[in-house]
């Protein structure tokens, strides 16, 4: 069983990493990190299976975790499309030398 | 064997619902495609015996973290239509990163002996909320600073009205 969950798991992430290096909205690399922290939090619950409550406890913070990082990632979006009128990622590079 | 089953099932739904979020082309589809992610993540949590994990995952993602993205869409793209592109490039590339990643990762999982399944007894609201408060409380009043300075990050960023004058 746990095997299953681990390999559907490793999957998720795939796809998160898959996600974040073609996407060119800001906002879809966004929603491609929240599935690969997904990807994080299942991993921790199958091994939860075993280990018991700590890992539970573990799994509550990532997620507390993940929200705050979804705040300041929205929250500089919103600042890049102020500057920029655009979230295209690719069009951001002013700081290339 | 039935409980693989149910599991099967359901991570066979979340795996196509998470293509869906990196391929589609309206970027309001790919929130409600990682919604429907978020969801029956949370089912595969209860499946495993974490119900609590389960309720936290569909309160604080599915309803505030789409909610938020929701948000945020909005703000940074046309709002007369929610027909938003969200185009995608180097397919190719970000194939072979993922399969870079998945290829060993999945033969180092099924080379691995995790041991026969234990059968753990459900982790409760009450066993989670003995440990936070007990043992990992540090842990739990570091976290709550880190909210506090979160959400003060993002309002401090978000609130700027023009970043190039340095108001």
């Amino acid at each position: 069983m746990i095997h299953w969950v681990l390999t559907v798991a490793a999957v998720l992430f795939a796809l998160g990493i898959y996600g974040v290096s073609t996407r060119k909205n800001a906002v879809g690399i966004l929603l491609s990190v929240e599935l690969m922290a997904n990807a994080v939090n299942l991993n921790l619950v199958g091994f939860g299976m075993r280990a018991g409550d700590s890992a539970h406890v573990f799994v509550l913070f990532a997620i507390a975790l993940t929200v705050a990082e979804v705040v300041v990632g929205l929250a500089l979006v919103v600042l890049l499309y102020r500057t920029r009128k655009n979230v295209l990622i690719d069009l951001a590079s002013e700081l290339r030398g | 064997m039935s409980p693989l089953i149910g599991f099967g099932l359901v991570a066979g739904f979340l795996l196509a619902s998470a293509v869906m979020v990196v391929r589609s082309d309206n970027l309001v589809h790919s929130v409600l495609w990682l919604s429907v992610v978020l969801v029956l993540t949370a089912v595969v949590f209860i499946l495993l015996g974490a119900t609590f994990l389960g309720g936290i995952q569909i309160i604080l993602y599915t309803g505030g973290v789409i909610t938020l993205m929701l948000f945020g869409i909005m703000l940074t793209g046309k709002q007369d239509t929610v027909e938003i592109p969200n185009p995608s490039e180097g397919h190719l590339a970000g194939a072979g990163a993922a399969l870079a990643f998945l290829v060993p990762t999945l033969s180092a999982i099924w080379a691995t002996d995790f041991g026969p399944d234990k059968g753990l007894p459900p982790v409760t609201a009450k066993h989670i909320g003995t440990a936070v408060l007990g043992p990992h409380l540090v842990a739990f009043e570091a976290l709550s600073v880190l909210l506090l300075a979160a959400m003060i990050g993002a309002i401090v960023l978000a609130r700027r009205s023009d970043p190039g004058e340095g108001r």
